[in-house]
This record gives C-alpha cells, sequence and structure tokens, in this order.
C-alpha cells in the first residue's frame, strides 16, 4: 500500500487569504495546520494568471507553449498528456471533484466532454491518450463537474435542477444579456459580481463538491491507493456565498488592501508608471480579456466596494477551510491518515483591490501571481517541515505526483519535484519560474513574458495592438513588495534588466504545434 | 464595449472546389460535418438544426449560389440580436479548396462560440473528403434529399429591396 494523494485545489485565491500566510480576514485552521505540519512555500507562481492554461498546467506538467493551452476558450487536446494518467497505470485509483476547466465551458454544441458527462450519466468516457493508448478522460476514472454558477450542463447545476430548483436564481448570473461576464453590483455596496444568495449552505458548491468527494473515497477498498484532485469553484468571482454566513466577517470592519491606495492621485500615479494597459483597463478605454466584465470601470471601485468583496471572498474561503476539515476526517475515519499526503494551492490569484483592480488579466503581480501553496506530505514518509522561501510554479505539481507514487517523472514533464525544504530548493530546482500572458479579444492582442528569479519579477510586453514592445515592468520584491514603483526604465538596474530578459527569451521553449483556435471565451 | 463581432475560419481541402461544394451546397447535410449538431431539416427556406445539448435553432437560408459557391444563413431570434453565416468554397487552382466559414453575430461572444463551433465543422468537412468516405461523403453520393429545393439567392434579393 503506497501513499495516497488529495489535491485541492481552490480558484483564483490571494496568497494573503490564507492566516499562515499573514491573512487576517478568514480563518483558516485547517489549512494552517497543514502548513504547520508541512511544507509552506512563500513565493508560488503559476505558468498563467488565467484558468484554462494554468489547470492545464498542473494536469500535464507543461507550459502553455507546450501544452498549447495559451489564453481561457483553447481546449486542451484530449490526448494530452496527463499525470493522472501516469497515477492511474500504476494502480492509483483516480478522480476529480469540482471545477475542471480543461475545455470551454460555453459550448451550445455540447462538443466537449466536460460539458456532456453529466448528460451521459456516466463517471468517465474513454479517450485516446497521448501515447496512443485508450484510457479514462484524461487519466480520470471518476469525473464530477461544478463550476461558479447555478446554471450550465454540469454535474453540480443539474443537481440543483433535479433536487432544488428553487434555489437557481438565488445565484449571481455570471454572464449578462449579452453573454459577457456580468457587471450588475449587489450587496450593501453595489459592488460588481456581488449578491446575497439565500441558498442553504449544505446546497452551495464547496460543500457539494466535499460531499461528492467523500462520496467516492467512501467507495474505494481500504487498500486502494489513490489521487484525488478536488477542485474547489470559489472565492472566484462571483462572489455569492450562501447569505447565512455573511454574518462571519463584517465588512464595514474590513481593512483595505496594502496594495490599494485610497488616494486616487496616488494609485493614478503608480499605474501610470506601469505599461499602457494598466492605465487604459482602470480608465474603461482597454478590454483585453474576457476575465473581468468589459462594462465595469475599475476607477468606479469605492472602498466600500472593495471591504464588502474582500468580506465575501473570505467567507468563501472558510467555508473551503471547513469543507475540507471535513473531507479530512473522513479520511482519517478510513485509516488512512498516515499515509496521506495533501497539497493545497489554486490556478491564480486575484487583484483584490491592488491598484483600484478586480478580477484578473494581463497584470503580472503579486496579487495574481504569488500563489498559496501549501503541501503537506504523509506523515510516515518523514518530511520534516519547513518553509521554502525560493520560487516555484505550478509546473512542478506533475513530478511531485509521481514523486509522492514512487515513479519517475515523464520525460514531457517540464518541471521538478516540489522541494521539501530551502536547501532542497537550492539543489534540485531552477530557481525561476516563467509566466506566460497571451490574449486575442475581437482585434486586441496582449502577450507578457515573465520571469520570476532571484529575489525579482521582470515582464516583457511583447509586440501586439496595445504595445509596441518596448514596455515592461521590473520589480524588486525584497525593496518594493506591492510591486508600487515599476523599475523597468531605471539606467541604474539596466544589467539586472538585461541579465533576467536574457534568461527569459532562453528558458522560453518553442511554441509546440503552432497556436490552436479559440473555441470561446472561457 | 464590442456588441458584434465578427469571426473567420478557413481551411484548405485536398479536393476539388466542385467536390467541395457538393457537401457545403447541401443545407440539409449539415449535421453530418459539423460537430455538434445532431439534426437538420430544411423546409423551403427555413432550416431547424437541433444541437447536441438539445437546443434547437432556426435559420433563414439566404444565399445558395453554385456559381460562387457560396451559402449563406441567419438563425432567427434565440440569444441573437443579429447572425449572418457565409460558407465559401474557393477554387485555388491546384485541386485544392479554401473553405471559409465565416460567422457575423450579435452578441460578439456568440460569434466567437460559433466560430469555434465553425473550425471543428471545416475539420471534419476536410477529414471526411480527403479519405472519400464519411456520413456527408456517403450522403452525397447517395443522391439529393427529397425534400431539397433549389433556393432562391435571397440575400441578393433582401439587398435590393
Amino acid at each position: 500500500m503506497g501513499r495516497k494523494i488529495l489535491f485541492v485545489t481552490t480558484d483564483q485565491q490571494r496568497y494573503d487569504t490564507l492566516g499562515c500566510n499573514g491573512g487576517a480576514i478568514a480563518r483558516t485552521p485547517v489549512i494552517d495546520g497543514l502548513a504547520g505540519e508541512g511544507i509552506r512555500y512563500e513565493r508560488a507562481v503559476p505558468a498563467s494568471v488565467v484558468c484554462m492554461p494554468s489547470r492545464s498546467t498542473m494536469l500535464t506538467g507543461q507550459s502553455p507553449r507546450r501544452h498549447g493551452v495559451w489564453m481561457n476558450g483553447v481546449p486542451l487536446p484530449v490526448d494530452a498528456p496527463s499525470a493522472a494518467e501516469v497515477l492511474r497505470r500504476v494502480g492509483y485509483r483516480t478522480a476529480l471533484v469540482g471545477k475542471p476547466h480543461f475545455e470551454p465551458f460555453l459550448d451550445p454544441f455540447g462538443r466537449f466532454t466536460e460539458n456532456r458527462l453529466a448528460r451521459l450519466g456516466v463517471p468517465t468516457v474513454d479517450s485516446l491518450g497521448h501515447d496512443g493508448l485508450v484510457g479514462p478522460h484524461r487519466g480520470f476514472e471518476h469525473l464530477e463537474f461544478a463550476t461558479h454558477s447555478s446554471a450550465g450542463q454540469l454535474h453540480y447545476a443539474r443537481w440543483l435542477a433535479e433536487n432544488h430548483p428553487e434555489v437557481i436564481d438565488g445565484f449571481y448570473a455570471t454572464l449578462d444579456r449579452d453573454l459577457e461576464v456580468n457587471a450588475d453590483g449587489g450587496g450593501a455596496t453595489g459592488a460588481p459580481q456581488v449578491k446575497d444568495n439565500p441558498v442553504p449552505r449544505d446546497w452551495y458548491h464547496t460543500d457539494w463538491v466535499a460531499d461528492r468527494t467523500i462520496d467516492w473515497l467512501d467507495a474505494l477498498d481500504a487498500d486502494d491507493d489513490w489521487f484525488c484532485w478536488m477542485s474547489f469553484p470559489d472565492p472566484h468571482h462571483p462572489w455569492d456565498p450562501p447569505e447565512s454566513e455573511l454574518g462571519r466577517v463584517a465588512w464595514r470592519e474590513v481593512p483595505l488592501p496594502e496594495g490599494y491606495s485610497i488616494d486616487r492621485a496616488e494609485r493614478e500615479a503608480i499605474l501610470d508608471a506601469k505599461p499602457r494597459h494598466w492605465r487604459q483597463w482602470y480608465d474603461g478605454q482597454l478590454v483585453s480579456n474576457f476575465e473581468a466584465p468589459p462594462s465595469w470601470v475599475p476607477a468606479t471601485l469605492t472602498a466600500d466596494q472593495l471591504r464588502e468583496v474582500t468580506a465575501r471572498n473570505a467567507v468563501e474561503v472558510e467555508l473551503i477551510d471547513e469543507a475540507l476539515g471535513r473531507v479530512l476526517a473522513a479520511i482519517a475515519a478510513r485509516g488512512w491518515a498516515d499515509d496521506l499526503d495533501v497539497i493545497v494551492t489554486t490556478d491564480h490569484g486575484e487583484l483584490g483591490g491592488d491598484f483600484g483592480l478586480l478580477f484578473k488579466g494581463p497584470y503580472h503581480v503579486d496579487s495574481l501571481m504569488r500563489l498559496p501553496l501549501v503541501w503537506r506530505p504523509a506523515p510516515n514518509s518523514g518530511v520534516a517541515p519547513a518553509v521554502v522561501n525560493g520560487p516555484v510554479g505550478l509546473v512542478d505539481l506533475a513530478p511531485t505526483w509521481c514523486a509522492i507514487a514512487g515513479v519517475a517523472p515523464s520525460p514531457w514533464m517540464e518541471g521538478v519535484r516540489l522541494p521539501v525544504d530551502e536547501a532542497d530548493h537550492v539543489d534540485r530546482h531552477p530557481g525561476r519560474v516563467i509566466t506566460e500572458w497571451d490574449s486575442e479579444r475581437f482585434g486586441v492582442t496582449v502577450g507578457l513574458r515573465t520571469i520570476t528569479r532571484d529575489g525579482w519579477v521582470c515582464t516583457v510586453c511583447m509586440p501586439g495592438s496595445v504595445h509596441d514592445g518596448s514596455e515592461g515592468e521590473l520589480y524588486r520584491l525584497d525593496d518594493d513588495p506591492l510591486q508600487r514603483e515599476n523599475r523597468w526604465d531605471d539606467p541604474a538596474l539596466r544589467s539586472v534588466r538585461d541579465d533576467l530578459v536574457a534568461d527569459l527569451v532562453d528558458s522560453l521553449g518553442p511554441v509546440t504545434g503552432g497556436r490552436r483556435p479559440v473555441e470561446a471565451p472561457v | 464595449m464590442t456588441t458584434r463581432a465578427s469571426v473567420r475560419r478557413e481551411r484548405r481541402i485536398g479536393r476539388p472546389v466542385e467536390v467541395v461544394w457538393e457537401v457545403i451546397g447541401r443545407p440539409d447535410l449539415l449535421h453530418l460535418w459539423y460537430p455538434g449538431i445532431e439534426a437538420c431539416e430544411v423546409r423551403g427556406d427555413v432550416r431547424t438544426i437541433t444541437l447536441a445539448t438539445g437546443m434547437t435553432l432556426e435559420e433563414r437560408i439566404l444565399t445558395l449560389d453554385p456559381v460562387q459557391r457560396r451559402f449563406q444563413y441567419r438563425v432567427t431570434g434565440g440569444l441573437f440580436q443579429e447572425h449572418l453565416a457565409t460558407v465559401d468554397a474557393l477554387d485555388l487552382g491546384d485541386h485544392t479548396t479554401l473553405a471559409v466559414y465565416s460567422t457575423d453575430a450579435a452578441p460578439a461572444t456568440m460569434a466567437l462560440v460559433l466560430g469555434g463551433g465553425a473550425g471543428a465543422a471545416l475539420d471534419e468537412l476536410a477529414r471526411q473528403l480527403e479519405a472519400a468516405t464519411g456520413p456527408a461523403v456517403d450522403a452525397v453520393r447517395a443522391g439529393p434529399h427529397p425534400s431539397s429545393a433549389p433556393h432562391a439567392n435571397h440575400a441578393e434579393r433582401e439587398a435590393t429591396s
């Protein structure tokens, strides 16, 4: 009998929302406890700051330019390599419960497997793998899906429709009548993507994901080894947690984020020192991507709206922590506690009011790129608790799962096993993480290439319809943890910038197979 | 803010344009090469399609021009404030064809969604034609559908009215 793997992801969660990372609004005792017993990563960096590319990197262990999901709306090829399949072939039982998002959600033709599964009523379907062998879809023998909404084709939406149809309209409508991300406001402040949701907590998707995970685990044999990806849709917007839980956090008392300058002139001066797409979006002059409401102008965000959004986000984080606690208790009841590895992370961050912005987009700063990541190795593995300060990537997850399962990483994986302490990081990890952004939206193109290394974050804005290729960002994380001062044009740092850019260029592999078409907005 | 959008997908097909048009020019066969469309019924200049999700869409056939080898239709109603689809088969002169499937729609999001479907459809069309087998190719060989009557060039009529 080997080690079991519970891989827990949230969606769009900031580093600073966890108590173990210094967060003071949400109470997260379960994850904090795992961090105390295991390894906490101070700088975990995604390969992309949007869902589909980032999640595809987790599953494949590859960068977006290799797995091909270069923006939301581009499906991961069905025959892309899958670390879950690697584990399945050595005997692991495999499941993904919650939000997948390797394929577009907006799919009226029902072309994509994720959208078809609930209708088909089967736990998985057979697909052709990357090596020509047929196996369960993406290596998962059990798939059961949810997303942020009560609408759509996934299992959770169908479960609500069949069992609790009266609560469906209580959720926020994620899309407006033009099928764009909705800008409608709610709550006490009219903040975008906020709504009071009367859904009972037990029927909300966070608890549903935990319930379905527990049911799958309960069906396993005691001596099974298993890999379960439990994927919570929250705290991604909309911020519509069960209203019964809103009293957990009094929004009027929530402090404003450090990255938010309440003085408008100061805020805008910071934005003006960054590449032009920052200020253009803030002023409502540029909509470059589908990840935020196009009709919402960030400059209109008020301090109270930000407080209310932050409070609701914290409520969602607390519910996730408690749901994880229930799953861990169920696992312990099965007698698996000593053999259990738990990894907790997210796909990307949330701007969360930093620089006066919400949601996400082509903005490669800590808000979106510094992620919560905790690995609690199985207690019987003898790994000591540690904090790793050097940068690691989500591209390192797949080789880590392999290491836990005792199999060699596949040659198509680009990362390395997560280091177990700082010395291990120095010895084995390349010490750099690459993050890429590419987007096309009706004639607007934006491309960013970023390297995180040696305490620096350096971003090159690629030539496109917005940038001419001369702009970029350079931040020293120790001196400027909030990335308020862009030093791209600082003559004193020219050699540092040149070195980072040269390393960035050298580290970017070729784009594999050409750029594949966008099939849907998201 | 963008309220409408235009999305174009194209695919070079290694078959002569006459052969490609034999399929594209049969509105009643769309479900045999467009992934996610399960059924297709043509009555006069109205085509009703049923999607794999169970949704049905009614379309009006606007142009079916065997000389230009252009097929145009419009989804009427539903989520659409505006829609026009144009499928062209262009002779590249070397016994190959450029098939172009254009979608103009409002809301803009629908243009992208339909454009994604159109791209997959062109891939499937090319696959069947280049293999000289498949449901659409077989249906063409079997002869015209009894209800497939010639259509007037409605686009031309609309433009001059």
